[in-house]
């Protein structure tokens, strides 16, 4: 379970998160909802330790993370992955390398049994026969369907997800969108999703929280979310369109 | 009035000091996480490729004409004493002791300095270092170290190819075009070089090596999230990495003669 107490991060001298009080639920798909801005990205990296908050603490099942540094962060983040908005693929490695590459560095594996294992993950994102090409030469879908591929190899516990379908048109979000909802029923991992794709995220979330004036204004189940009479939640979520119910998005 | 300008320059100077200490943290975090396994031996090479070997062609060619030109100005210096038979002393102590340490270092800087920065920096941007952290791969054991003791390393050996190719340089125009007789041009070579001047060259050249990739790989890392930023990160490596090598230099041979 991921859970934040209070929360507080300045950045530049603005107060971006003003105490975050947040419980992620095991093995849920979580999708937390805000304007641009409202620190979203910031609230994700606090709860991989790429961020320290400068009050409040961060727990991660039973280890406080916040004031972790060096290998016993490094313990904990084992458990994580994080599938960034650019997909953060390495420049320099090939499709294949790149997945392989928590492999080879943190597990140390070699030969044919990277190989299988990549090449089964490229084949669950669609990107069979892919591996010889490098980041630049793939689209914008590829490059995620790539960082996801990558994010999965080590089967973690907990994903992240900052704005993955960001940058995409429709469909290609859409595919994507699909594609996690269904590695995470598949695998049962917790996932943690930061994402303006309103209103798709409310068919393939199971929790949806949102964040406002750096503190989360509210949380609930996708459906429940729907209900909040809250007139400023109301707004936002009703700006995207109509809103499609929990379960239809993928069969 | 005379209050905002005091506390302006108190401010600069403690935002200076600040830095100065991020740096030195910086680079003694890279040699604490050089010492703990696993070690990367193909990085360093490869680093080592990129900072030595691909210099190599432009050092050379700044070592050639710079040996050239010294044996030019050299010749008709000592013409006017009768001392022609020096000018190999002369272009080789120069080289050694400080040409070819400090321009090998300059050219360094300008070639693989600026791209480590570059590199570095680009990874910030795209979030690839943050990638490295969500891995659990420490980004200063994985990028940054193996840079320094590619630095470490590769700097003097160019240094070293310096100082050769300088030196025939200054033979090629010296002995075959201004007719100075090959035999003096090595003796005095020979006879006015010490064991302590070559050390002192690389002793300097490894501190090169180290201000190098120290400044341009401390730039990239702390670039500021935008293209801007990586050009300003990237002037900022080449100008200071450039201007810290000079002042070092003088203070080295402060001590060295």
């Amino acid at each position: 379970m991921i859970k934040l107490i209070g929360v507080e991060k300045k950045l530049g001298g603005q107060a971006v998160l003003q105490g975050v009080n947040l419980t992620i639920p095991v093995g849920k798909l979580t999708t937390i909802i805000g304007g641009s801005g409202s620190g979203k990205s910031v609230l994700l990296k606090h709860m991989i330790g790429l961020l320290q908050p400068d009050r409040g603490e961060v727990w991660i099942g039973d280890v406080e993370i916040s004031r972790l540094s060096g290998t016993k962060l490094n313990d904990v983040r084992k458990r994580f992955a994080m599938l960034f908005q650019g997909a953060a693929l390495f420049d320099s490695l090939s499709v294949f390398e790149n997945v392989a590459f928590p492999l080879r560095e943190k597990l140390r594996m070699k030969g044919p049994a990277v190989a299988q294992r990549v090449e089964e993950k490229l084949a669950q994102v669609g990107l069979e026969g892919m591996g010889h090409k490098f980041p630049a030469e793939l689209s914008g879908g590829m490059r995620k369907r790539a960082g996801l591929a990558r994010a999965l190899v080590m089967e973690p516990e907990i994903i992240l997800f900052d704005e993955p379908t960001t940058g995409l048109d429709p469909l290609m979000a859409k595919s994507i969108h699909d594609l996690i909802v269904t590695m995470q029923r598949r695998f049962g991992f917790t996932a943690v999703m930061v994402s303006h794709e309103i209103p798709e995220i409310f068919a393939i979330s199971d929790w949806v929280a949102m964040l406002r004036n750096g503190k989360i204004a509210a949380m609930a189940p996708a459906a429940e979310f729907l209900q909040i009479t809250d007139p400023d939640i109301q707004e936002f979520i009703s700006v995207g369109g109509t809103v499609v119910l929990p379960g239809s998005h993928v069969g | 009035m005379v209050l905002n300008m005091v506390e302006r320059l108190g401010a600069s100077v403690v935002t200076r000091v600040q830095e100065m200490g991020r740096m030195l943290l910086f680079v003694l975090s890279a040699f604490a996480w050089l010492t703990r396994p696993p070690f990367r031996f193909s990085h360093m090479l490869k680093q080592l490729h990129f900072i030595g070997y691909k210099s190599t062609f432009v050092v050379v060619l700044t070592a050639g004409f710079t040996g050239m030109v010294l044996a030019l100005q050299g010749y008709y210096s000592l013409r006017k004493f009768g001392s022609e038979g020096l000018l190999g002393s002369a272009v080789a102590l120069s080289m050694i002791r400080e040409l070819g340490p400090v321009l090998a270092a300059l050219m360094v800087t300008a070639r693989a300095g600026s791209a480590m920065t570059a590199e570095v920096g680009i990874m910030r941007i795209t979030e690839q270092i943050d990638a490295l952290d969500t891995m659990a791969i420490n980004p200063m054991q994985y990028l940054i170290a193996p840079k320094l003791v590619a630095g470490l390393i590769g700097v003097p050996l160019l240094v070293a190819i310096f100082d050769v190719v300088g030196i025939y340089g200054g033979y090629v125009v010296g002995v075959d075009l201004l007719g100075v007789n090959a035999g003096s041009y090595w003796n005095s070579i020979e006879s006015a070089v010490e064991w302590k001047d070559i050390y002192g060259g690389i002793l300097k050249s490894i501190s090169f090596g180290l201000i190098i990739t120290w400044i341009c790989s401390y730039k990239g890392y702390h670039t500021r999230q935008s293209a801007e930023g990586l050009g300003t990160a990237t002037t900022e490596a080449v100008v200071l990495s450039s201007v810290v090598i000079l002042v070092w230099d003088y203070f080295l041979t402060s001590v060295l003669l």
